[in-house]
């Protein structure tokens, strides 16, 4: 059933937000394409690959380096389906879900939409060129078809999928330097800020710069540095005025946006910084990366870390689960499960399975059929919330 | 005075000098003889302790003092312990362990259980298992860093003996990004960059070569062929054999895995050879020894090569890129040796 030493390793690059996720708090992806529930009230991990065991969650897409986009169902707790989404080079850099279209962007540049995701048709609703080198691609979340895009050496762009062509807003470069270099350009990171049309990037050059695509400068509004190694993630707090960056070093920094200055650190990880999230109304912050350990911190009375839990496989992306209360227990394992009324489908079905909280085997089987050029997959916050 | 001085001294000795004050030195001459069988609480006032004595001799007399008894004390109950070990023969409690710093170390929760599947699935698939696999063979460039004195050439001239199938290049101030395409394009696996300070070499960068991960070292202790006392002749050109000691950990795991990567995978048992890499309390020591059996359970060894210590600073994912490249694991002093007792390898 396993294959010895598969050809093809995937690894899981985005995490989508998993809305309804049960008992899991956070969902992480790994570089060998293990899908990860965490509990943190139990310090409990299970993995999931493509003929995992059953779990309950609603669904979250996971974009893989082979170029599929993987459906896994949390009620379910398995992948339901796959597609495959050619075109392009590269691994995805951006999933993101919209009115039951899926919208996915490779490395390469190419933005494609794809039909209602039941369909295996291989032509995209609609495709556009952004650009070569992306390095990521994000939805805004209040609304669905606007998509910001940027990259290496490749400007922010924020584009309207109903509109044209051409992208709404188009980032223009600073200022060149005090020894009138051309400061180059290198956007790790896109956040949308919740209230206003802003947008806030960060850099590998360890710079954090906030747009305004209202005001007739296009250029940026705000920027500051942090660090003397590239930025690779970062995510807003609960407040709306600052976010947290972390780089390759797994320093962890706040960064305060009305003023640019930096509020504070958060100590504990040992390695590159590769997936952040805050929690939109608790002042945690889940990030992991390539030190194999998920952590948990409170940002704020008092900053300090929360929870550590070791996973074993270097971690790529993760997602926080989107339900409300965090201090339910789960059921005891031999009970059947005791659904809410969040779940919507297969009640029946749930009753009837074991709640089992073992850890699975990974599958390695998933590869067959697949063309084996990328490795990393991406995990996309898939559907809205309930 | 030197001898009423050495009376008081005897008389004294029997009391905890530690609670003697100061003026009580002139106030007890009179009353010493009577005073030295029993101790005086006026003489003591409480909480007193020998370091508030400002006199230096004095003090210092009072703490010698001091010291003689407590060894005495601790002899004493040493000899007790041992009649008793003795006097209840076999029925004796076994002995405490002593307490050392390996043994209290603390439990890391990265240790990788041998028989864990994702562990392994994750080392089948990544950039050392083509060579675990056997579908390639090591082959390596030394270098230094630019302009390297005797010592450190000395060095990279002997690991090349050890270490098969290696080469030795002058790095000519040639930076380590242009060096790597062009070490892919020839066909090695392994990149060693021996750095020097003050003609003394100091670090280690280990970079696998087509895409793997670069540990960067810390390189302590170096001793050359002439400096082992003792040693063998030469190493021959067979094969050696690697020990990897004590490598528990996730990280330290991934280490040893690219230490093994380093020699071919077929050792020549008739060299009699064997390369060591020992990992202690964060520390590898390397060695490289001869041994031969003398019956079933005697062994013979003799140091050959180069010996050296090394401490991992950090682990980067891709090939050397300090500044742009992702650290899979980085040592922070902080936050992470606050501990003594915590180790990461």
């Amino acid at each position: 059933m396993t294959c010895a030493a598969p050809e093809v390793r995937l690894s899981v690059r985005s995490v989508m937000a998993a809305a309804g996720a049960r008992w899991n708090h956070v969902w992480v992806g790994t570089e060998t394409g293990i899908l990860k529930g965490v509990n943190l009230r139990r310090k409990q991990a299970a993995n999931f690959t493509a003929a995992g065991q059953p779990r309950r969650e609603e669904a979250i897409l996971m974009g893989c380096a082979d170029r599929t986009v993987r459906h896994f169902s949390i009620e379910e707790g398995r992948f339901r389906g796959q597609r495959h989404c050619p075109g392009g080079e590269g691994t995805f850099r951006g999933l993101a879900q919209a009115d039951g279209t899926l919208i996915t962007c490779v490395d390469s540049g190419v933005l494609r939409v794809w039909g209602d995701d039941k369909e295996t048709s291989s032509d995209p609703v609609l495709e556009l060129r952004v650009g070569p080198g992306v390095c990521r691609m994000r939805q805004d979340p209040v609304h669905p078809h606007v998509v910001a895009t940027g990259g290496k050496e490749n400007a922010l762009k924020v584009w309207d999928l109903q509109g044209s062509e051409e992208p709404v807003f188009r980032a223009k470069n600073v200022r060149n330097d005090w020894l009138d270099l051309r400061v180059p350009i290198w956007d790790q990171d896109i956040q949308f800020l919740p209230e206003s049309r802003k947008l806030v990037t960060c850099t590998g050059y360890h710079q954090v710069r906030v747009y305004d695509p209202a005001s007739p400068q296009r250029r940026p509004v705000l920027e500051a540095t942090y660090g003397e190694y590239p930025l690779t993630a970062m995510t807003l707090t609960p407040g709306g005025n600052s976010v947290i960056v972390g780089n390759t070093h797994g320093q962890l920094a706040e960064i305060d946006l009305r003023q640019g200055r930096l509020l504070g650190c958060l100590k504990g990880l040992a390695g590159s910084v590769r997936g952040l999230q805050c929690h939109p109304s608790k002042p945690l912050l889940a990030s992991c990366g390539l030190d194999r350990i998920l952590r948990v911190h409170r940002i704020r009375n008092p900053r300090g870390l929360e929870h550590k839990v070791y996973l074993k496989s270097q971690l790529n992306c993760l997602l926080l689960s989107g339900r409300d209360n965090w201090e339910d227990e789960p059921p005891e394992p031999p009970e059947p499960a005791k659904l809410s009324s969040e779940d919507t489908e297969a009640d029946e079905l749930w009753a009837s399975l074991e709640a089992a909280a073992k850890r699975q085997r990974p599958d390695l089987e998933q590869t067959s059929g697949v063309v084996p050029t990328g490795r990393r997959k991406k995990k996309r916050p898939g559907s809205a919330s309930p | 005075m030197e001898k009423t001085g050495g009376s008081r001294k005897k008389g004294l000795k029997r009391k905890s000098a530690a609670e003697e004050p100061q003026e009580a030195a002139v106030g007890e001459d009179g009353a010493t003889e009577s005073g030295g069988q029993a101790p005086k609480a006026s003489a003591f006032p409480p909480g007193f302790s020998i370091s508030e004595i400002k006199n230096k001799q004095r003090r210092h007399l009072m703490f010698t003092r001091w010291k003689q008894q407590q060894r005495k004390e601790k002899l004493a109950a040493k000899k007790k312990l041992k009649k008793e070990r003795e006097a209840l023969g076999d029925k004796a409690p076994p002995k405490p362990i002593p307490k050392t710093i390996d043994n209290q170390r603390v439990y890391d929760e990265t240790t990788v259980d041998p028989n864990d599947e994702e562990v392994a699935y994750d080392e089948a698939t990544d950039e050392f298992a083509s060579y675990f696999n056997r579908q390639t063979s090591p082959k390596i460039l030394i270098t230094t860093s630019d302009r390297p004195h005797g010592r450190t050439v000395r060095l990279c001239e002997q690991l090349s003996t050890v270490i098969p199938n290696s080469h030795v290049y002058y790095r000519r101030g040639l930076a380590l990004k242009r060096i790597i395409p062009q070490c892919i394009s020839r066909d090695f696996t392994d990149l060693i960059v021996i750095n020097e300070d003050r003609k003394t070499p100091n670090g280690l960068i280990l970079s696998h070569l087509p895409n793997g991960p670069t540990a960067h070292f810390k390189m302590s202790s170096v001793r050359l062929r002439k400096e082992i006392k003792r040693r063998g002749k030469d190493p021959t050109e067979h094969v050696p054999e690697i020990i990897l000691n004590n490598f528990t950990t996730r990280l330290g795991h991934s280490v040893g895995r690219m230490f093994a990567s380093l020699f071919p995978h077929n050792p020549q048992f008739i060299g009699r050879q064997v390369a060591t890499f020992h990992n202690q309390r964060d520390y590898i020591f390397f060695r490289f020894h001869r041994y031969i059996f003398k019956s079933e359970k005697k062994v013979g060894i003799q140091e050959l090569g180069p010996r050296f210590t090394l401490k991992l600073r950090s682990l980067q994912k891709g090939t050397f890129d300090s500044k742009y490249g992702e650290y899979e694991w980085v040592h922070k002093p902080r936050e992470m040796d606050t501990s003594r007792r915590k180790f990461h390898l």
